[in-house]
């Protein structure tokens, strides 16, 4: 994929992640911050199927932009094809491993089995 | 003019601490400070400084120069921590007893003051530094490309770069990225891509969209701030960014 493609893609997750952080933290300030992280209320937003699908979104913006900048950083750092490959392979595969865990979390969650 | 001159010629010359750093990368482990007395008059400068070194201290001193005019970007070095040409920067102007002068960050060092430009040469040609299309005026009957001064406009200061690479020694991102292109090569393929005469805008915008290319510019805008001929590569570099983006066609 083209640098700019990825760049964009970058730009782009990073806006929509700022616009949908926003709106969890809204939804969060409906009640006070430790009645929010009681677990039947974390249980109950998992299982609102529109705020879990939200939920998975910044998850997977926040995987794809954090684990980029991490890529970025680390070309910055040392070059070489052999190292830049592993680097950029590396976050690719370290971001489908965190989507996947945290995608778990909240299949399992509505599937019941937590 | 004369008055002025008969004032200072009546002023004694002061003398200055010219602190000149010696590597010599086939003997040395690390540069070495030596510090030379030199005279320096209201309008002397560093190169000048460097150059009376070389006449009576230590002729051995390594340092490249040619115009002595900040035209021909030879004598580019770190003077005071800063890097600027040495012929264009008055002692004078540095406000300082004390004058170190340096080679320049990011480039190898070839001996003292003296750099290899190689890199900052290949980059340059990298980004195809001409009028890109098929057609040309030279031949008899042409017509020359005629171009408005609106569109002139567009480049016409990023075309005063005299490839002296202070901008590319001040980089952050140069420091760390042995592969990034650099703000000379951007900045002039901004200047090539905004010409309105050019058609190889699309190779030209390829060649510098990869990994180590115009995407890895932190904007810390360093190169703009010690560029001697008053080009703003920063700028360039996010206006080739729009284009980029698709903000700009």
């Amino acid at each position: 994929m083209r640098e700019s493609t990825i760049m964009k893609i970058h730009y782009g997750t990073a806006l929509a992640a700022v616009a949908l952080v926003a709106v969890h933290i809204l939804m969060r300030m409906t009640m006070n911050f430790a009645d929010s992280l009681e677990y039947e209320t974390v249980l109950a937003n998992y299982k609102f199927i529109p705020y879990a699908i939200m939920l998975e979104l910044i998850l997977v913006l926040l995987s794809i932009h954090g684990f980029n900048g991490l890529r970025v950083i680390l070309l910055e750092l040392k070059q070489g094809r052999t190292y830049e490959k592993a680097v950029s392979y590396g976050c690719l595969t370290a971001m489908f491993v965190l989507i996947a865990y945290g995608s778990r979390t909240i299949i399992m969650t509505n599937m019941g089995m937590v | 003019m004369a008055q002025v001159s008969d004032v200072a010629d009546n002023q004694p010359p002061q003398t200055k601490t010219l602190r000149i750093a010696r590597f010599n990368p086939e003997k040395d482990n690390e540069k070495q400070f030596v510090e030379f007395s030199v005279p320096v008059e209201k309008w002397t400068t560093v190169l000048e400084t460097i150059l009376d070194v070389k006449q009576h201290h230590d002729h051995s001193v390594a340092v490249r120069y040619s115009c002595r005019q900040a035209t021909c970007g030879s004598c580019g070095m770190i003077i005071n921590g800063k890097p600027r040409l040495a012929c264009f920067t008055k002692v004078s102007e540095l406000d300082s007893d004390v004058v170190t002068v340096e080679p320049m960050n990011n480039f190898p060092i070839i001996r003292d003051l003296a750099v290899k430009f190689e890199r900052l040469f290949d980059t340059h040609h990298k980004i195809k530094p001409y009028l890109d299309r098929e057609d040309t005026e030279l031949e008899s009957d042409a017509k020359e490309f005629l171009q408005s001064p609106e569109e002139l406009e567009k480049y016409i200061q990023f075309a005063n770069c005299i490839k002296c690479g202070l901008c590319n020694s001040a980089c952050p991102t140069m420091a760390t990225d042995s592969s990034f292109v650099g703000p000379q090569a951007l900045a002039q393929a901004y200047r090539y891509v905004a010409d309105s005469r050019d058609k190889g805008k699309d190779s030209r915008l390829k060649i510098i969209d990869d990994s180590h290319g115009i995407w890895r510019c932190h904007f810390a805008g360093s190169c703009s701030q010690v560029c001697p001929k008053g080009v703003d590569p920063a700028m360039g570099i996010q206006l080739l960014r729009g284009y980029m983006l698709g903000f700009r066609s």
